[in-house]
């Protein structure tokens, strides 16, 4: 029997034993949803194929086919202290966070205050106990199943997650953080996080998501975030992953977007060894407007996929995508994906950027933005990237004094700190600035002003 | 005018016979030039005739091949050294064109600038309050908008503005050997006066300068020991600071002809 066969018969496996010991209600609704899900699974199976397999042309996927995964059923979400996490995750004593621990919600690391705000910001599980309703109506709308492997994996096994339900013209008074840590295993597990995030007509919000790790061993991640923007929405929205280097992360992001709302998104990725970021935002009324940034730094073997794709299905939408790469070692980086503009999307905006600095002589770069026009009255630009570090401006820096290598280090952490300059959370941008120190092949700048 | 008549010390920059190709283009061909401490230079010439080539070459810019001559630079074979070892050992390039640093904050650089330079010469580096001390220092002297020192290198100055900047960091780093290439141009009067004011302050037995100008209007404010025009690639004449305004007035034709001429 091929391995990925094999694999594929354990997560049928895994799927009967969720369906015998289920935790929660009987719900039957979402009894039949996992179902469905896996059925989809079965059918889809991994998209492994290397022909006419445009979404995963560039990422090979046989290698999460093939490795066998355990579900942590027995997972004890309790294990985990607030030390262990400390200075290793993006932490604010000020924002409501949510934590999962190997997929399960650890009460005992939650600050789940919400301050203020009648916003619900829950487990899944709770949810369905609470707020079945609601989430009946949303889960596994945006987010669908039937034409996509990870997700309907993802969906099949949808225990717990995260609810985040905004209230229409609420403001959430402090940032939302939804934490989600991967433990020390004897053998490789899958874990499968998800996230419903329903944001109220003219509500407003800052999600934090983030992925990180106690292990340096191989693991898979499989999420699933769906988003919901009603009119006049606005979400920032923030995605860090640093999974262990040996990990696997398949991190899908779904948004549909109703009228004058607006979704800025910024992931922060540092490579492992494989890691695909795979948003898609539907713009499906006019106003709608998305601005999506990205900075991903890999190294060693690592391979990371921003896979983004932008439907514009309605007039006087708008979309600006912005990605930045660090690429070092014998890594490689893709960027993928279309921004489709339909026929009846008159004074559609789109702008596609993507640049890179390649630090090495064995790191490569696959970047090929796409843009489908079907429309006359329309603004839409792309541009791409991908060179060295520029020698005139190491020139200019050199003569100053400043030693090749230090001048190197400067600029990379100049183009890179673009980015996370744009972060608007004053301590996740701190944050997300020493991981780049950490990640860049670089010396610590000093104070400055 | 020449101050140091009488002085028997080498110079403390001595070019002989420099040439320098572009690839296959022979752009400088045979320059003598000595600089002694104390001196100002001035080097002017038409478009293309190699100035900046002269310059570049000096702060070791890579893209140049130098098929013959040497560079003696207080002793030392300059060519042989690195551009960041030139610059740790006092040669300053403002740059023709300076170029942008996107996302290096110019505070962050200079200072880090400094600081290597220091590190160098075996000097501790500076707290931040006494770089920002002389930093400001240097920002009003040179009429520098203070938010451009918070903003990346040069990234959307204006012209002018790099002009500017190019002199805070002469005059942060203080270097023995300045080379200014055509600092002057594309200054207002009133930035022209303080750049022009900045060269005469730091003008010093300690130090040297040579500037590469178009304009005599620069002389008026420093006055040079020794003019030098640069034709293809050639220093065919030098004199004092009345051979600028001759240029000025008569233009290039006539050295030409000279030049040719002579050889
Ligand atoms: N990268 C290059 N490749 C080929 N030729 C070059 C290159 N850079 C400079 N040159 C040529 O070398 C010659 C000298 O250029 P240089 O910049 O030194 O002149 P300059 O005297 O400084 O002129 P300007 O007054 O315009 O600044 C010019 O003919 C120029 O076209
Ligand atoms: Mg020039």
């Amino acid at each position: 029997m091929p391995q990925a066969l094999a694999q594929h018969k354990s997560y049928q496996a895994d799927f009967e034993r969720l369906e015998r010991g289920l935790r929660f209600g009987d719900a039957p609704w979402l009894q039949a949803l996992r179902r469905q899900a896996m059925d989809s699974f079965d059918q889809l199976g991994f998209p492994t194929a290397l022909r006419g397999n445009e979404k995963w042309k560039y990422t090979r996927v046989a290698p999460i086919a093939e490795a066998a995964f355990e579900h942590p059923f027995d997972g004890q979400p309790d294990r985990v202290q607030a030390s262990d996490i400390q200075g290793i995750a993006p932490w604010d004593k000020g924002w409501t966070n949510l934590v999962f621990v190997d997929g399960r919600y650890s009460a005992a690391l939650s600050t789940p205050n919400g301050a203020g705000s009648s916003m619900q910001a829950i487990s899944l599980a709770a949810a369905l106990a609470t707020e079945e309703a609601l989430v009946q109506q949303h889960l596994a709308r945006y987010a669908d199943f039937k034409d996509d492997a990870f997700i309907a994996l993802n969906t099949a096994f949808l225990e717990d997650g995260a609810l985040v339900w905004v209230p229409p013209g609420e403001t959430l008074p402090t940032p939302l953080h939804i934490l989600f840590i991967t433990t020390e295993h004897q053998k490789p597990v899958v874990t499968y996080p998800r996230v419903l995030l329903v944001a109220g007509s003219n509500s407003r919000l800052i999600l934090i998501e983030s992925y990180i790790s106690l292990s340096s061993n191989g693991y898979f991640t499989n999420s699933v975030v769906e988003m919901l923007a009603e009119e006049g929405a606005q979400i920032e929205h923030y995605r860090f992953a640093r999974e262990s280097p040996r990990a696997y992360h398949v991190g899908m992001t779904r948004a549909y977007l109703a009228k004058d709302s607006v979704l800025k998104t910024t992931s922060l990725t540092v490579g492992c060894a494989i890691l695909r970021n795979d948003l898609m935002v539907l713009l499906d009324a006019p106003g709608a407007s998305t601005e999506v940034r990205g900075l991903h730094l890999t190294n060693g073997v690592d391979h990371v996929d921003n896979h983004i794709d932008i439907d514009h299905a309605k007039p006087y939408t708008k979309s600006n995508q912005y990605f930045k790469g660090v690429l070092d070692g014998k890594s490689r980086a893709v960027f993928s994906g279309r921004v489709l503009i339909r026929q009846n999307a008159v004074k559609a905006q789109a702008h596609q950027k993507d640049y890179n600095i390649i630090l090495s002589e064995g790191a490569e770069i696959d970047t090929k933005p796409a843009l489908e026009i079907y429309c006359d009255d329309v603004m839409a630009t792309h541009g791409a990237t991908a060179g060295h570090v520029a020698e005139e401006l190491l020139f200019y820096m050199r003569s100053r004094g400043l030693d090749r290598e230090l001048a190197r280090a400067l600029l990379v952490r100049g183009f890179a700190s673009e980015i996370i300059d744009g972060v608007g959370v004053d301590s996740l941008r701190s944050y997300l600035d020493r991981q780049l120190s950490q990640a860049l092949p670089t010396h610590q700048p000093e104070r400055s002003l | 005018m020449s101050h140091h008549n009488g002085d028997t010390r080498p110079p403390m920059l001595q070019i002989a016979n420099l040439h320098v190709a572009i690839g296959d283009v022979e752009i400088l061909k045979g320059v003598d030039l000595a600089v002694r401490l104390g001196e100002v230079h001035a080097i002017m010439g038409p478009n293309g005739s190699g100035k900046s080539t002269l310059v570049n070459v000096l702060a070791g810019r890579p893209g140049y091949t130098v098929t013959q001559g040497e560079v003696l630079y207080e002793g030392m074979d300059l060519l042989r050294m690195l551009p960041e070892e030139r610059a740790r050992a006092g040669v300053f390039l403002a740059f023709q064109y300076p170029v942008e640093l996107p996302g290096v904050r110019n505070w962050q650089f200079i200072k880090t600038a400094v600081d290597s330079i220091r590190r160098h010469k075996g000097l501790k580096e500076l707290s931040v309050r006494e770089f920002d001390r002389l930093l400001q220092d240097k920002v009003r002297t040179m009429e520098f908008d203070p938010e451009l020192i918070k903003r990346a290198v040069n990234e959307g100055f204006s012209g002018g503005e790099k002009k500017r900047n190019e002199t805070i960091q002469l005059l942060m780093l203080d270097p023995k050997l300045a080379l200014l290439d055509e600092t002057d141009s594309g200054l207002d009067i009133d930035a022209l006066r303080t750049v022009a004011s900045a060269v005469n302050t730091r003008r010093s037995s300690s130090n040297a300068t040579i500037l590469v100008t178009h304009y005599q209007r620069i002389l008026n404010y420093v006055t040079p020991d020794h003019v030098h025009i640069l034709i293809d690639g050639r220093l065919v004449m030098f004199g004092g600071p009345a051979l600028a305004l001759e240029v000025e007035a008569k233009g290039y034709d006539w050295l030409r002809q000279a030049a040719e001429t002579t050889g």
